[in-house]
Parts: C-alpha cells; sequence; structure tokens
C-alpha cells in the first residue's frame, strides 16, 4: 500500500541532500526526519499557526503545506542557516535583547520571516512589520517584545 | 542582580538550535504511536479487534488495557482515570488503543483498522445538563464566613445573578511528546515535555507495576505549558513507556494539533450564581456564591482549581459575610485540568462581575465602587481579612491601584471617551480599571516544598539541578541568576541542567506560580550549604597567604608557593579553629573572588578556593532544601492561611466597540504588576505582557464548541482562534511597581512569582468592552458572555439598546 520510495535531492542552508522517501512527503517532514533538521517546527500541520517556515529562494513558506517533490529546483534555507555561530542577524539579536523569546518554539519562523523582510526592505513601516509578525502565532510573549525586536532593525542606521 | 538578564536558551532558540522531546537524535528502532479514538462521548466498550491491524506492515503492537501490567490508572487525586479505558468510552475521541508501529503513518493506516463495537450511552456535553442530571464529581465544597443570610436580609439592596465562563485551551505549540526507552539496565528512561517529571515518573512506575526508582523522567525544555503539561502530559508518558516495555524497542509519542485538543483537558467552564448585598454606596456586605466547575470525564486537578476559585472570587474586596460553594460537574467531556491561574481567573471574573452589576445598580462609577470595597490594612473594624482567615499580607493594593490611575490619566481618559460617546451613535468606547490579588503557593501545603542539587567541579566549573521545568517561563534562568549571586560568581562558570528525576526526587509540579519562589531557595540552601563548607578554607589561605596585589590573573591559579598543599584543616576540613570559624563568617564571595570583609584587596580566585576544598577533602555536591513557612489549610473547613504573599496588580484598558458587528478593537492597554524585586526584569515582563495577552484571548476570542454528539469542533487553529499580533494594541504600557515598604515574607531575594497573576489583568479587557456596550444604551445590567466575542458583544448591545 505504501508507493515506492522516491530519490529527493534538496538545497538546503547550501548544502545538497538526497533520501529515498515517500513521494507526498512534506518539506517539514522531509527536513525534521529525514535531514534532523528540526528548527523547522510542527505546530498544526495545517499552515496556521506558521511555526514550519522557512525561506524558499529568499521567500516566506510554510514546510508543512510543501510538497518536498515540487521543490528540487530551489534553494531552501532554514532557521540553522540563518546567522552563523556567535555571528547572528540583527534580528536574532534583537530578539534576545528585547526578550522575544520565551518557549522558543514560534522563534524560528518569527527570524525567518523577518530576515526575508529585511532583505527585501531594511526599513520597513509598522504595517509590513506587523503583517509579517501575523504569520506566526506565538502563545507566550504577548507579541510585544517581538514587535520591538523588529522596530529596533528596522530603526537601524545600517542595513546588513 | 542584572536587569537585562536574557532567557538562558536564548541563542538556541533564534538559531533553532535548542532541541525539545520529540527533537532528539532518534535511536535505532525508534517506534512510534498513534490511538484508536472512540466515535462516542458516553458509550460501553463491547469487544476490540486489534488482529487486523496487527497484521499490517510495520506494526509491532496494538495496546489495550489488557496489555498494562500495572495498575490503569493516571488520576493525580481521584483513581478514576484509566491510560486506556477498558469497559467503557468516557468523552468522544478518547484513546481506546494505540497502535504501535515503525513510523506514525503505519500506526495511523493501522488505527483506522482496529475494530471497535460499541453500546452508545447518552450523554451529558455541558455544565446544565450535569446540574439537571445532578452528575457531579466528589462532594460539594465550602469556603464561609459570618452569617450570609442576616447579612443579606440586613442589606439596603440585594442583587442575584448567574453567568457562564468558557473555557481555555492551552495551545502551547509544543503539543504533548514524550520518547520512552529501555536502557541497558531495564530501567525506564522517559524525555517527556511534562510540568511534572516527579509524577510523570511515578504514573508511568505504576502503570508499568515496578518501583519509580526503574523510572528515570527528563525534561529538556516545553513548547510552552500553561498548565496543560501538569498532569496531562502522564497518559502519553504512560503509552510510550508501555510501547517501549512491550517491544523493547524506543517509542515515541508527539500529537498531532487535532489529537491533542481532542485529547487533553483545558481550562474549567464555570457556571456562577450569585446574590449580593450591599449599601448605598456599594460597600458590599454579603455574598452567596455558587460555582460548578465543567471537571469532564475523571477529576484530575479540578478539586484544587475549584478551590483556587473558590478563594479568589473575592479578587480584592472585603466582603463581611460570605458563603461560597463549589461543586464539580461530571460531563462526557475531555477531563479539564491545570491552566495558568488554576481556577483563580474564573473565581475572580465572577468577582468583578459582581462589582460591575452592584456599581451600575446603584449607577455609580464602577472604578469608584471597586476601590471603595478593597482589602485595606489598618482599618477598624478590619477589613484585611479574607474570607477563609488568611489577612492580605502586605497590602500594597491601594498604593498600585491610585499610582495606576494617576499613570493611565484614567480620570481625563473618561471624560474624553463619554464625549466620544455622545457624538458616536454606532461606535462606543469604553474604559476600566481592574485590580488583580493572587495568592501565592499551592493550596496543597504538602506541595509547597522544592529540591536542589549543586555540584562544584574541581575546575571551579558549577552544574545545577533543580526540580523545575523551563517552559519558555524562564525559571532556568532565574535559577542561573540566583545561583550566581549566591556563589558569587559569574554566570558563564554555571550550567544548568536537563530536569531529571535521578538529580532531585520527589519535586512538585512547576505550577503555581511557585517555580521561582520554591527552587530559588532550594538553590540558594545549596549553594549556602557549599560556601559554608569552602569559606574556612579561603579564610585560612587568606590567613596564611595574604594575597600582594594584585591577585593572580584568572584561570592561571595561586601563584604563591604551597598554595596546593597549604590547608591547615585536619582531614575532612571539619577542625577549623576558633579563630577560623570567626574568621569564616566574614569571607565574601563576589565576583569569581573571595576575600575577606576587611581586607577586599587580598583576594582569592574562586576556582582557587575550589581547588583547595578538594584537596582539603570537603566534599563540593550539596543539596538544597526547602519549604515555605507558616502555610496551613484544613479544606474540609474551607479555612486557613493557604499563601506565603499575594501577587498585586492592576490593569487600565480602553476599547472601542462596533455596534453593527461587535467588533471591538483595543486602543491602549496600561499595565502595573507587582514582582517585588525583580530577578529578572526583561523575564518578568515578558510574563506580564504574555500573562495578559493570553487572559485577553481566554476572554475575547477563543471559543470551544462541541457538537451534539459531543466532539470537539474547534481543534484547529483555523477554528479556535488565540491572539495574534493584531490584537495587541500598538499602546501598550507595562510598568513594574515599586512597593513603598518593604515585605514581611521572605521570598527568594525579595522577588514575586509571576507566572499566572498577569493572566487576570486582562480581565479589565472584558470590563471595559462591558463598559463600551453599556454606552449604547441605559441599562442598569449589562450581561455579556465570557468569551466576549464579537457575536456575544452583538447579542449584549442588542439587549442594553432594548433595555
Amino acid at each position: 500500500m505504501n508507493p515506492a520510495p522516491h530519490l529527493l535531492r534538496l538545497n538546503i542552508n547550501g548544502q545538497c541532500h538526497t533520501r529515498a522517501v515517500a513521494p507526498a512527503i512534506t518539506l517539514l517532514d522531509f527536513l525534521r526526519e529525514e535531514i534532523g533538521l528540526t528548527g523547522s517546527k510542527r505546530g498544526c500541520d495545517l499552515g496556521e499557526c506558521g511555526c514550519c517556515a522557512v525561506l524558499v529562494d529568499g521567500a516566506p513558506m510554510l514546510s508543512c503545506l510543501l510538497p518536498a517533490a515540487d521543490l528540487e529546483a530551489s534553494a531552501i534555507t532554514t532557521i540553522e542557516g540563518i546567522g552563523c555561530g556567535s555571528d547572528l542577524h540583527p534580528l536574532q539579536e534583537a530578539m534576545i535583547e528585547h526578550g522575544a523569546i520565551q518557549c522558543g518554539y514560534c522563534t524560528p519562523a518569527m527570524v525567518l520571516n523577518g530576515v526575508a523582510l529585511f532583505a527585501r526592505e531594511p526599513h520597513p513601516d509598522e504595517h509590513a512589520m506587523q503583517t509579517t509578525i501575523a504569520a506566526t502565532t506565538c502563545r507566550c510573549t504577548g507579541y510585544n517584545a517581538i514587535r520591538n525586536a523588529y522596530r529596533a532593525v528596522a530603526a537601524r542606521e545600517e542595513s546588513r | 542582580m542584572s536587569k537585562a538578564t536574557t532567557h538562558e536558551s536564548a541563542v538556541g532558540h533564534v538559531s533553532g538550535r535548542a532541541i525539545y522531546a520529540d527533537e532528539q537524535h532518534p535511536p535505532a528502532g525508534l517506534l512510534s504511536l498513534y490511538p484508536v479514538q472512540a466515535p462516542h462521548a458516553h458509550a460501553r466498550i463491547l469487544a476490540i479487534d486489534t488482529a487486523a491491524a496487527r497484521a499490517l506492515p510495520g506494526v509491532h503492537a496494538v495496546l489495550t488495557a489488557a496489555d498494562i501490567p500495572g495498575t490503569n490508572d493516571l488520576g493525580p487525586i481521584v483513581h478514576d482515570e484509566p491510560v486506556m479505558p477498558a469497559d467503557h468510552v468516557s468523552y468522544f475521541g478518547q484513546a481506546v488503543a494505540w497502535v504501535v508501529a515503525d513510523s506514525e503513518a503505519q500506526a495511523m493506516a493501522a488505527a483506522r483498522q482496529v475494530k471497535v463495537e460499541y453500546e452508545a450511552l447518552p450523554a451529558l456535553l455541558d455544565v446544565h445538563a450535569a446540574i439537571a442530571a445532578e452528575s457531579f464529581h466528589l462532594p460539594p465544597a465550602r469556603v464561609e464566613r459570618g452569617d450570609v443570610s442576616a447579612g443579606l436580609a440586613a442589606a439596603t439592596h440585594r442583587l442575584s445573578g448567574e453567568l457562564l465562563i468558557g473555557g481555555q485551551d492551552h495551545f502551547y505549540l509544543e503539543t504533548q511528546a514524550c520518547w520512552a526507552s529501555i536502557d541497558s539496565e531495564g530501567l525506564v528512561q522517559l524525555v517527556s515535555s511534562t510540568q511534572h517529571p516527579s509524577e510523570t515518573q511515578h504514573m508511568v512506575a505504576h502503570v508499568l507495576g515496578i518501583a519509580s526508582h526503574r523510572v528515570v523522567c527528563r525534561c529538556l525544555r516545553m513548547g510552552g505549558g500553561f498548565g496543560g503539561k501538569e498532569t496531562q502530559a502522564n497518559p502519553f508518558a504512560a503509552v510510550a513507556a508501555l510501547a517501549a516495555w512491550k517491544t523493547g524497542r524506543p517509542a515515541r509519542v508527539k500529537l498531532h494539533r487535532a489529537l491533542d485538543m481532542q485529547l487533553t483537558g483545558k481550562r474549567h467552564p464555570f457556571f456562577a450564581r450569585f446574590t449580593v448585598g450591599f449599601d448605598d454606596d456599594g460597600l458590599l456586605q454579603a455574598a452567596r456564591i455558587d460555582l460548578v466547575a465543567d471537571g469532564g470525564w475523571s477529576v484530575d486537578l479540578s478539586p484544587p482549581v475549584l478551590m483556587r476559585a473558590m478563594v479568589h472570587v473575592d479578587n480584592a474586596y472585603f466582603i463581611p459575610h460570605v458563603e461560597v460553594q463549589g461543586r464539580i460537574a461530571k460531563t462526557h467531556l475531555a477531563s479539564n485540568t491545570a491552566f495558568r491561574g488554576f481556577g483563580g481567573p474564573q473565581g475572580m471574573v465572577v468577582g468583578e462581575e459582581i462589582l460591575d452589576r452592584v456599581a451600575r445598580f446603584l449607577g455609580l462609577p464602577v472604578d469608584q465602587v471597586r476601590e471603595r470595597n478593597f482589602y485595606r490594612e489598618g482599618c477598624t473594624p478590619d477589613r484585611n481579612q479574607t474570607h477563609y482567615g488568611q489577612p492580605v499580607v502586605d497590602n500594597h493594593l491601594p498604593e498600585l491601584w491610585a499610582q495606576l490611575r494617576t499613570s493611565s490619566a484614567y480620570d481625563l481618559r473618561r471624560a474624553e471617551l463619554d464625549a466620544f460617546n455622545r457624538e458616536h451613535p454606532q461606535r462606543k468606547r469604553g474604559l476600566a480599571i481592574t485590580p488583580v490579588k493572587f495568592g501565592i503557593s499551592f493550596n496543597k501545603t504538602e506541595y509547597n516544598q522544592a529540591g536542589a542539587l549543586v555540584l562544584i567541579y574541581s575546575d571551579g566549573s558549577v552544574q545545577l539541578n533543580h526540580g523545575g521545568t523551563e517552559m519558555g517561563q524562564g525559571l532556568h534562568t532565574k535559577m542561573l541568576a540566583v545561583a550566581a549571586r549566591t556563589l558569587g560568581i559569574s554566570q558563564s562558570r554555571i550550567q544548568i541542567m536537563v530536569t531529571s528525576t535521578d538529580k532531585v526526587p520527589n519535586t512538585s509540579a512547576t505550577a503555581a506560580s511557585s517555580g521561582s519562589d520554591l527552587n530559588g531557595q532550594a538553590v540558594k540552601a545549596a549553594c549556602e550549604t557549599l560556601l559554608a563548607r569552602m569559606a574556612p578554607i579561603a579564610a585560612a589561605s587568606l590567613r596564611v597567604h595574604p594575597l600582594p596585589n594584585p591577585s593572580p590573573i584568572e584561570g592561571e591559579g595561586l601563584k604563591t608557593p604551597g598554595s596546593d598543599r597549604s590547608s591547615p584543616l585536619s582531614p575532612g576540613g571539619r577542625e577549623v579553629g576558633r579563630e577560623g570559624a570567626d574568621e569564616a563568617a566574614d569571607i565574601v564571595f563576589a565576583d569569581d573572588r573571595v576575600f575577606h570583609r576587611d581586607r577586599p584587596e587580598h583576594s582569592l580566585a574562586f576556582h582557587d578556593v575550589v581547588r583547595s576544598t578538594y584537596n582539603a577533602r570537603v566534599s563540593l555536591a550539596a543539596t538544597g532544601y526547602y519549604r515555605t513557612p507558616g502555610l496551613s489549610w484544613d479544606p474540609k473547613l474551607g479555612r486557613g492561611h493557604p499563601f506565603y504573599y499575594f501577587a498585586f496588580g492592576a490593569a487600565v484598558c480602553e476599547v472601542e466597540v462596533c455596534g453593527l458587528t461587535g467588533v471591538h478593537s483595543l486602543r491602549r492597554v496600561d499595565l502595573l504588576h507587582d514582582v517585588g524585586d525583580s530577578i529578572a526584569e526583561l523575564i518578568d515582563r515578558g510574563q506580564i505582557e504574555g500573562g495578559f495577552v493570553q487572559g485577553m484571548g481566554w476572554l475575547t476570542s477563543e471559543e470551544l464548541r462541541w457538537n451534539a454528539q459531543g466532539r470537539l469542533l474547534t481543534d484547529a487553529p483555523s477554528t479556535y482562534k488565540i491572539p495574534t499580533v493584531g490584537d495587541v494594541p500598538e499602546d501598550f504600557r507595562v510598568d513594574l511597581f515599586r512597593r513603598s515598604k518593604p515585605p514581611s515574607t521572605n521570598v527568594i531575594f525579595h522577588s514575586k512569582g509571576v507566572g499566572e497573576p498577569p493572566l487576570m489583568l486582562a480581565i479589565a479587557v472584558r470590563e471595559a468592552i462591558r463598559d463600551a456596550v453599556a454606552a449604547f444604551g441605559d441599562a442598569r445590567v449589562v450581561e455579556l458572555a465570557s468569551p466576549s466575542t464579537p457575536e456575544a458583544i452583538y447579542h449584549a448591545i442588542v439587549k442594553v439598546r432594548g433595555a
């Protein structure tokens, strides 16, 4: 009853990963179960909570809704591909500094969506930031600290 | 103390490297579980046929009640909660069996092939049905003072009302999860997303029929808990452990969101009826209050949840004659459980409902009637004693309230708002200020204890273990701060360890806003034990080898000749001379240095004192233990001193309501909250903001609905609306209250618990909505359902306009 595995080759964080997987596997399951990249979270499986966000060719997408097989030609960036060791992205730094993190389950998505926003528009207006944050559900912080972290990045003199 | 302390795992979180239970490196042969769910709310199980499922590829076992080697019960208070039912379904979607397979997809497919025969039975699907059928768990509870009948008879005015308060799903972003395995010694190793590892350990041992010492439960961290993983992590740990026990392979449960919402209990819905007597000024004379909590199918933690509601129904208000009766409805729904505030919020919503109704009945400003009824110190006759017999210790609320009224410009805004409302027939603004008084400690006295284990290694690095769990609230961050401050070392020397039952046993749940209070004191006690052992050794070293300035460079160790063998102590370090003991009391540990109080210029490096202590053959490991002093509680009488202290706060909220749609927007929020002397301000602010928004969700948008068969319809974020950033006002002002008098209690570094109290600040949103609704007419009663969804607000407006 299980369809034959399908050899899938994905470019994730600049590295090529090849796995034999079920043809219908979602990108989220591919990342978490096959590659062991667990920074993308499984919050609802319905594309509602936003915690599974990744960047596909730089654009935020919900990995729980994406068939992995459609992405062989794309460059996928997960939270593990943002910042490098102690060299964090300014939004990662601002999230830490503003106390925008509690349980941390929404944090990767909040960071990735913001990274995409600031790459597109270094000084986004309030509405753009609000819309970006609204893509992800946070149950802990009440969003105020997250919003303040975004504002701090938007107000920087130099964009990255 | 560091005010800018950030979350201890913050870097791991922003980089996606902080690991949760279901994100460990998978061991070889890891199996997955999936439940077989009953399609009835109440039914008899006639037969379960697992043969077809077991024959499917990848399936290793189908677990049913018959597979449980120990006791089929997880009830924390009453033994009424089977892991899997043997003969009776008690709520829609209940797991009657669990399939264990190589993959979750295989387990899910096989679960559909398990054939269960049921005989459907009539079900009680809400609190009203249970009341009508007189279906209750346990006998009623009572808390009373004075003579309510006489008080009501003597009062100038009386009014009665009722209110139904909806429940709330926890919606922790990380759903329930547990990995279980049997190690090489035959011990059950659990990694569970649990707020109560000791209970999870104990329950799993109980279910497997083995002693607790053969089970180890660890909690790495949780992606949110909010009370939903206090007892309700246990069923999933139990089935994962059972699967590992049966198959010998590691096994994992990680619920999908819909399953999590269907299987687990929520904040208790409450139905309240009240009669209250008062005078012309709105001063309360007597209140008779009947609370019914919807407990769901099993007792779980309902008795203490109900009791906390009963002792918070007064909120901040003194009522001379009080009679509160509480009952737990037994319904055929998931078993409701702990949720941030633990019944306190429901009790306080009833209290504020009463205050609003009294004020509107008399045509008085609600804020004034609230203030007039406050508990106050120094009044004759006494107005500072609660109806359960405990004085409101360190009652800062009147002072806090006055500060917030001023800082929020309440009176000015009230006048502006009245002017706005006169000019806008279809849009009305509402303003409310509400107080919070929340008792801190577990009502059950036994739970108010904690342990810690601090290990100092000979290089001067430290491992910190304590009994609390990290669910995002920043407990580990605070414990690091406590240990660093007590030992006088930088936090970078200290490694916080994963919470584990083999490090600190018999712990209490991380709950009741007490995680920091209890574990903090235990950590401090352990650190002080270590300091007491090291101080005489440092004193001796300083006496024998007063160091020249500057002191040695960090990491290079003592350069003073012979320092490694200089201890004047006899073996074990016990026989410090009189002189040494006196000096030991004057030894200071600060900034990674150790010195005599009077000679700070002559100091030793911390790690050198550690090395000397080791060389002197003195133990560098210590446990710490704490029990909250002065607590007592008689649950039968409903009297005692259950709380060590109270947390206070107040909120001012302003809303605008649309008369055509019932949609409201929150325009401005001012919060002033009492955290004592904050251990970590950034973390406390996060608790205040997050708690407020979560409370706002409960009271305005999070609505649970079931169909006529008892199936939860709102089992996904698409149908169950928790707040998003758009619901949070741009103008969101949060301040920490600075008390003018020192506290009379000795809480860890004079801080206060902050996990739950801010949730109840959100009652100001509900009351502001009511205020706006009232502006649509001249009604003397404004009935507003909870949650106040647009639909509920619209109905309230229609009623007010028709009055």
